[in-house]
């Protein structure tokens, strides 16, 4: 059975004040990842397909291209796990 | 001549791809590559003369001892010492400054006495001295930052007293790259009885630093940032201050002799004298042979013309992104004589990670966050910020193509 770990190679909390956790995706899942996460997270706004702007359940984030996310207002890790679970597997 | 493009011939790494672009690699206030020179003394080192240094008489324990205190003596050279037993092998930046907060600042600050620092200071130019202000109960103040990102020479020198003992501060901010007068607070810190300490990461890899001319007591700078390997640094101090220094870390090296005294059950120790006092056990041969050999790299280009090509690079640089786009902001001076290669920038209605990662996407390398330099964005109020750094293998038409994406990004 899938797992959140299948797609993720690690979640970091990003340098500077806004304290926004970035998720970067296994380099051969990033695809896959992206793919999923378009299809069940609600698009707001498409950046020239390198930035998308998305929400899920009330939760907005960006995703990039270059397989990464960006969560903003992530209670903790268990909620992001959540998250991750419901839009990858 | 000084030819960026002659220079990338020398890197390896600048011949790469990433994300289907040409590397542009503005990430050079964080680490700067390396050239082949610099790779191949390291692996020379260990392919033809590995042993650990000192005390062994075997022949490749002398070689290696000869190259680990001829870098030694090359490093020397390079920043002006007078001589090489004040150059002490750190791991970097941080370790050195480490070193004197631990081995000076632990011993000779007490309750009542201040050190001065600046709000533009790196994060390792602030944690060590507030970890032991904690323990011996010394003062430290801050001087301010004006809101164009120059330190206030004013509100600084106002806070010197009797009681300062030590001043320390970044010759360069690794944020706003502003050059910083340290001539002349050294000046003002040695008026009042204080010593010197210089922060030179940002400024010993781009531009000719003679610690003597400077007047510094202590210099810290890191082997990384100037072409060399991670792993490896320097502290510079005054020999008269070494000697009387008690070391850092204890175990091989650093001592002169270990006696056991069967009377009373205690070992006696001497200290080695300076610099291998202060290097315990078995230093990072290697990274030291590759870092006289970055030395070596830089000499042969001259600091000067380093120094020049930079500021060339930033002049075009600020003028390009000044004009270019509404929606991007410069943070701090605009002012390139102020200025050494580093560029801290917004685009509006993205974060720095937006901007890095947007970038990142056509083979630019930039930073986002904090820099490890909470207090300065705090007195720029930016939650974070995007930054540019350039060095010598960086070219104006690196930053051409940094403009027409970021010009790309303010359209979306």
């Amino acid at each position: 059975m899938a797992t959140v770990e299948d797609y993720v190679a690690r979640v970091e909390g990003t340098c500077g004040a806004e304290k926004d956790v970035i998720v970067t995706f296994k380099y051969e899942k990033k695809q896959e990842a992206l793919t999923r996460i378009l299809k069940r997270a609600t698009l707001k706004n498409n950046l020239q397909g390198i930035i998308y702007e998305l929400t899920f359940e009330d939760i907005s984030f960006r995703v990039y291209s270059s397989g990464k996310a960006i969560f903003r207002s992530v209670k903790n890790r268990e909620e992001l796990n959540r998250i991750l679970a419901a839009l990858l597997l | 001549m000084f030819d960026p493009h002659v220079v990338r011939e020398d890197f390896p790494i600048l011949k790469r791809k990433v994300n289907d672009h040409p590397l542009i690699y503005f990430d050079n206030a964080a680490t700067t590559q390396k050239p082949r020179q610099v790779i191949d003394a390291e692996r020379e080192f260990y392919e033809e003369h590995n042993a650990n240094v000192h005390r062994a008489v075997h022949t490749l324990s002398q070689e290696a001892t000869d190259l680990h205190e001829g870098a030694r003596k090359i490093i020397a050279g390079f920043i002006g010492a007078k001589e090489p037993a004040e150059v002490v092998f750190a791991r970097g930046t941080t370790e050195a400054i480490n070193l004197v907060a631990y081995s000076w600042g632990l011993r000779n600050l007490k309750a009542g006495d201040e050190i001065l620092l600046s709000l533009m200071e790196h994060h390792s130019n602030i944690v060590p001295w507030e970890i032991v202000s904690k323990i011996t109960g010394f003062t430290i103040k801050y001087a301010n930052v004006k809101p164009d990102g120059t330190l206030d020479y004013t509100d600084l020198e106002s806070k010197f007293s009797k009681n300062t003992k030590l001043a320390c501060l970044s010759h360069v901010s690794n944020v706003s790259g502003i050059i910083n007068d340290v001539k002349r607070v050294g000046k003002v810190a040695h008026e009042y009885g204080a010593l010197m300490l210089v922060d030179g990461a940002q400024s010993v890899p781009h531009m000719p630093v003679d610690v003597r001319e400077l007047d510094a007591d202590f210099m810290a700078f890191s082997g990384h940032k100037m072409l060399g390997p991670t792993g490896i640094g320097v502290l510079y101090a005054k020999k008269v201050l070494l000697e009387k220094m008690a070391p850092f870390e204890g175990g091989g090296e650093m001592i002169k002799e270990v006696s056991f005294s069967p009377q009373n059950e205690q070992c006696g120790i001497s200290w080695n004298d300076p610099p291998w006092k202060f290097e315990a056990g078995t230093p990072n041969i290697a990274g030291g042979i590759a870092l006289a050999e970055a030395v070596n790299y830089l000499q042969n280009l001259g600091m000067s013309e380093v120094f020049q090509h930079e500021k060339a690079l930033t002049g075009h640089a600020v003028e390009k992104m000044r004009n270019c786009c509404t929606k991007l902001e410069l943070y701090g001076t605009t002012d390139a004589s102020l200025k050494c290669g580093i560029i801290p920038f917004g685009v509006e209605g993205f974060s720095s990670h937006d901007v890095a990662l947007f970038l990142d996407n056509y083979g630019i390398m930039i930073r986002s966050g904090f820099h490890c330099a909470q207090p300065l964005h705090q007195v720029f109020k930016l939650q974070s910020s995007a930054r540019a750094s350039f060095y010598i293998y960086n070219t104006k038409e690196e930053i051409d193509s940094l403009i027409e994406i970021l010009k790309e990004m303010e359209q979306l």
